[in-house]
């Protein structure tokens, strides 16, 4: 872990002096966003990334090039421009075009089981393992051999012995 | 001439197949010696019927025979001969192709490496090898031949998907194939133990190989898929949770699964009945993989063109040869006894906590996956599953995965003494916390939970699993052995839990330090990420064989100094007229530089994507361990020892010990 | 035995599952405006850019309101059906011009026929988001009170035509006129 280290230190004492630099030299290039407020900036891209691109295969509005991705980049520029919160903004795109365009799906009654579900089969799981240590632990060590086992090395050995008389 | 030999190929393979399913299942079942004796050249003739219709097919390719329908929809004189190989599995029918072909491989694998295994065994395992082929090449022959002529043949083809010509795309399908396809070997094994009533310890070892090869498979090919999607897609992401991915994902879970269950029924004969279901799943997950990637009742970045028919006969094909592996297990299952006795704290139980944990996940990414498609076909709505659910809902069962794995090989079989383990653990437990915690606050300068655990977890199984192997050649040192003669399958496991370690950290990492900008640049223009400064020195245009791009030069420098120069694209494919982003990277192994290109902005600059990606080689690194590990381990000296060993199959029961002798010390096999 | 056939049901279920989900596109997202108000808007009319449509237009009666492009390959086929139904008077059909030139939109419906009452120009897509329309063509049919009853998406066929929408304009006309 030693080169890692010596470039994570470099990484965190050069990060402060390059951000101060900026101030100097020639303006920064805009966002794309149009939000020079780096947590604004910051906001909107986290919201575009939970947001599912309509028309693509499967993308989100972050990623997607597609025309109505970018119409609806606007649409979210415009009302976050306009003061709205990202509960508000997520409210209108859901009342347009439904929890689809919801990569985190919300929880309501038809979705219990998706959220939920993983977890139940993980406890069923550890209660059939439970139930199952229990009975393991206290039944009595089986035969070291089964019986079906022994039957057949018992043949094996006549069939042996049948061999070497021949 | 050539694709009518490959069609004619594939008639015959199928009339093959049907032998080899037919004769030797029923000679097993009736105990025909005669019949049995078909299975091998049966299925060896049946392989190579095949892989000719696969050869043929490539040299239509190669030939740029545009006669051939397949051929003039996917492939393009400009194409290089390298993507022109890799178009032959370029679409829906050559892929189909390439699943049999590589069955076929599996087939010719298991006629040579089952020579000692007994005959009506071999005959079984083949013979339901067969029965899969069977449904494969009717499929093909029905819905999908790829040899289908066109008349009058087009003067040049329509070229490959642009998406797919890129070199890790033309390895991605034959090792994920490798993989998918593999998962057939253990599940023919199972039902072949199942058909024949004897679910014993050996059936375990017979199976244990060829799970661990095709599960390293399919580790590299999913690997592959997602280093593919790094570097193509644009996105800086390298897992999207996107229903195909998925479909590769739940095999590869529940083959793990299968591979830590398998070893406990090996050693210990237990579990007996709950992997042989393991076995099967597994395969059945493989299936329906084909089966939402073909059908088209998924939406995803990678679901080939889709016909209604082909979804029908893959779904009738699933339903039966699931439905009927089930109906037999639910027919034999109840007859199996079960093993040796365990205490809680053993390495059955732990083996077991494991299988849990693994199913649940699995059952996450199923639910996840078709959870849309339930709400659809109950019509209460649709929604999207994506991301930020699989986050929440995986990470929580995967994590504790982590910390038992580096337990594996330190916990006894039936059972461990509790302070005897605290002994081994208690001092790379405090370190490991230490680490992490003093790690995350220096990485972020703050302490970020999950940062912390993950990165706990990884050091932990690091720490253990290179302590195991050192532990062994400290051993080998004092007892005279030459120092690194330590057991395959031991050195394996130690590799591929190291893997998972580094794969964590690398996840852990790269998630929560990567940093990106989303900037309109103009030539000139600098921005500062990270402490670099990216420089953008302007466009260029320029082209390939198949496009047209317009590259952007990018130049990431500190301190004056140049460290990369970087050229992302953005392609236009000429005949199909697609734009493709190119991402321009440089790697690294303790990070990345990364730039993607957007669409011109108004004001004459570019919309310019930059990241600074730490770590996020280790993601596919952490997997390289471990399919490294698998192949160790699938090449141990005591699979082919104990197959010899098999000759006399009578003997086993006699040589088999009940119980391991106990290992001399912790570290034990 | 029975604890050993659970495997196999769960199967089934998965089974029965998967044949529902072949029959359905996945591409179709039902719109939430369904029995909701259709939203505002006030748009240039497109032959009349002094002339404004507004949500008002549609009210009063039953209408259609048609989602089309010129750049749009698929409104051609429709443009045969919308005018078949234009003709035949019984429903007016209200156009949304959707990112369009306007140029090119006028020369289109010299081309292949105008069935539109009229048409609002919606130049940047604003208004189609705000009707959470995601692709065209698209319809949707609103009734005499401005509620959106329906929302064909992709082009009307003839068969949906007969099937559906010609039905639902019946019985939402008979509703109107019973009030």
């Amino acid at each position: 872990m030693k080169a890692p280290s010596a470039w994570l230190l470099a990484l965190l004492l050069v990060a402060p002096a390059a951000h101060a630099a900026t101030g100097g030299g020639p303006p920064p290039p805009t966002p794309t966003s149009g939000f020079t407020n780096p947590k604004e900036d910051a906001r909107y891209h986290a919201l575009l990334k939970n947001l599912r691109c309509l028309v693509c295969q499967n993308e989100s509005l972050q990623d997607s090039q597609a025309g109505l991705a970018q119409d609806l980049r606007r649409e979210v520029r415009e009302q976050m421009r306009a003061g709205k919160s990202n509960p508000d903004i997520v409210k209108y795109l859901v009342s347009r075009y439904g929890d689809f365009v919801l990569y985190r799906p919300p929880l309501m009654g038809t979705t219990y089981l998706l959220w939920f579900g993983p977890f139940l089969v993980l406890i069923a799981g550890i209660v059939a393992l439970f139930v199952l240590l229990r009975r393991r632990t206290r039944r009595p060590d089986p035969d070291p051999l089964p019986a079906p086992e022994r039957r057949r090395l018992a043949a094996l050995l006549r069939e042996r012995e049948e061999g070497s008389k021949r | 001439m050539i694709p009518e030999i490959g069609h004619f190929a594939l008639v015959l393979a199928l009339c093959l197949a049907l032998v080899q399913a037919v004769l030797p299942l029923l000679g097993a079942w009736r105990g025909v010696p005669e019949w049995i004796a078909v299975a091998r050249p049966a299925a060896r003739a049946q392989s190579l019927f095949v892989l000719l219709a696969f050869l043929c097919l490539t040299y239509a390719f190669l030939t740029n025979d545009f006669s051939v329908a397949y051929v003039a929809e996917n492939s393009n004189t400009a194409l290089p001969w390298f993507y022109r190989i890799g178009a032959v599995w370029g679409a829906h029918s050559g892929s189909l192709l390439l699943w049999v072909s590589i069955l076929s491989v599996w087939t010719l694998a298991v006629t040579f490496g089952s020579r000692s295994l007994p005959e009506d065994i071999a005959a079984r395992v083949l013979g339901v090898m067969g029965l899969v082929s069977i449904g494969f090449l009717l499929f093909m022959l029905m819905t999908s031949d790829p040899f289908t002529r066109l008349f009058p043949a087009p003067l040049n083809g329509r070229d490959l998907n642009p998406l797919l010509q890129d070199p890790g795309l033309v390895m991605h399908p034959p090792m994920l194939y490798m993989g998918y396809v593999g998962f057939a070997v253990p599940f023919a094994f199972a039902i072949a133990a199942l058909l024949d009533g004897h679910l014993d310890a050996a059936w375990a070892r017979w199976s244990r190989p060829w799970t661990t090869a095709a599960w390293l498979f399919l580790t590299l090919g999913i690997t592959l898929g997602s280093w593919w999607s790094y570097s193509v897609l644009g996105w800086g992401g390298w897992w999207f949770w996107d229903p195909v991915e998925n479909a590769s994902f739940m095999p590869w879970l529940v083959g793990t699964a299968l591979i830590h269950s398998l070893a406990v029924t090996d050693k210990r004969g237990a579990f007996k009945t709950w992997t042989v279901l393991l076995a099967i799943f597994a395969f059945s997950l493989s299936l329906l993989g084909t089966f939402l990637v073909r059908s088209g009742v998924l939406v995803s970045v990678h679901a080939f063109a889709t016909d209604p028919r082909r979804g029908i006969f893959i779904l009738i094909f699933l339903a039966l040869v699931v439905g009927l592996s089930l109906l037999l297990y639910a027919w034999r299952a109840p007859a199996v006894k079960g093993g040796g006795n365990f205490h809680v704290l053993s390495r059955e139980t732990l083996l077991l906590v494991n299988n849990v944990l693994l199913v649940s996940a699995a059952f996450a990414v199923l639910l996840g996956t078709l959870y849309p498609l339930i709400l659809e076909g109950m019509a209460v709505g649709k929604i999207s599953v994506g991301p930020p659910y699989f986050d929440t809902v995986f990470i929580p069962l995967t994590l504790p995965l982590v910390f038992l794995a580096a337990l594996g090989s330190l916990v006894r079989w039936k059972r461990q003494p509790f302070r005897a383990l605290i002994g081994y653990v208690w001092l790379p437990l405090v370190f490991c916390t230490a680490a992490g915690m003093l790690f995350s606050f220096w990485y972020l300068g703050r302490v970020h939970a999950l940062l912390v655990v993950s990165v706990i977890a990884a050091f932990w199984v690091m720490l253990l699993s290179a302590r195991d192997i050192w532990w062994r050649v400290r051993r080998n040192l004092a007892g005279g052995t030459r120092w690194y003669r330590v057991p395959r399958h031991v050195l394996g496991m130690a590799l591929a839990h190291f893997g998972i370690g580094v794969f964590v950290l690398g996840v852990a990492l790269a998630g929560t330090g990567s940093l990106e900008k989303d900037v309109n640049m103009h030539p000139g223009d600098a921005v500062q990420l990270a402490g670099y400064t990216y420089r953008f020195d302007g466009v260029t245009e320029t082209r390939g064989p198949t496009y047209t791009a317009t590259q952007a030069r990018v130049t990431v420098s500190r301190d004056g100094q140049v460290l990369a120069t970087l050229y992302p694209q953005k392609r236009i494919y000429i005949v199909q007229n697609m734009p493709i982003t190119k991402a321009g990277i440089r790697p690294g192994l303790l990070h990345d530089f990364y730039v993607s290109m957007g669409e011109p902005t108004s004001d004459g600059g570019w919309a310019m994507r930059l990241y600074f990606k730490p770590m996020v080689r280790w993601i596919w690194l952490g997997p390289l361990f471990m399919a490294l590990g698998g192949l160790l381990a699938a090449g141990d000296r005591r699979y082919r020892l104990a197959v010899v060993r098999q000759t006399q199959p009578k003997e086993r029961a006699a040589v088999r010990p009940a119980t391991q002798p106990l290992p001399a010390s912790p570290g034990g096999s | 035995m029975v604890r050993y056939l659970v495997p196999l049901g769960v199967f089934a279920m998965l089974v029965a599952l998967l044949a529902v989900g072949l029959r359905h596109d996945p591409r179709k997202i039902p719109s939430p405006l369904i029995g909701k108000p259709a939203p505002e808007f006030s748009l240039p009319a497109l032959t009349d850019p002094a002339r404004r449509i507004t949500r008002a237009d549609l009210l009063g009666k039953v209408t259609l309101f048609n989602v089309w492009a010129s750049w749009c390959v698929s409104c051609r086929d429709e443009a045969k059906v919308l005018d078949g139904l234009a003709k035949s008077r019984v429903v007016p059909i209200y156009g949304l011009n959707y990112k369009d030139r306007r140029a090119a939109a006028l020369e289109w419906l010299k081309v292949f026929g105008d069935p539109y009452v009229a048409n609002a120009f919606d130049r940047e897509g604003q208004v189609a988001i705000n009707w959470g329309v995601y692709g065209v063509p698209e319809t949707f049919v609103v009734d005499a009170k401005g509620i959106i009853r329906y929302k064909q998406i992709g082009p009307i066929t003839p068969q949906v035509l007969k099937d559906t929408i010609l039905p639902l304009v019946r019985r939402l006309q008979q509703e109107a006129r019973r009030r």
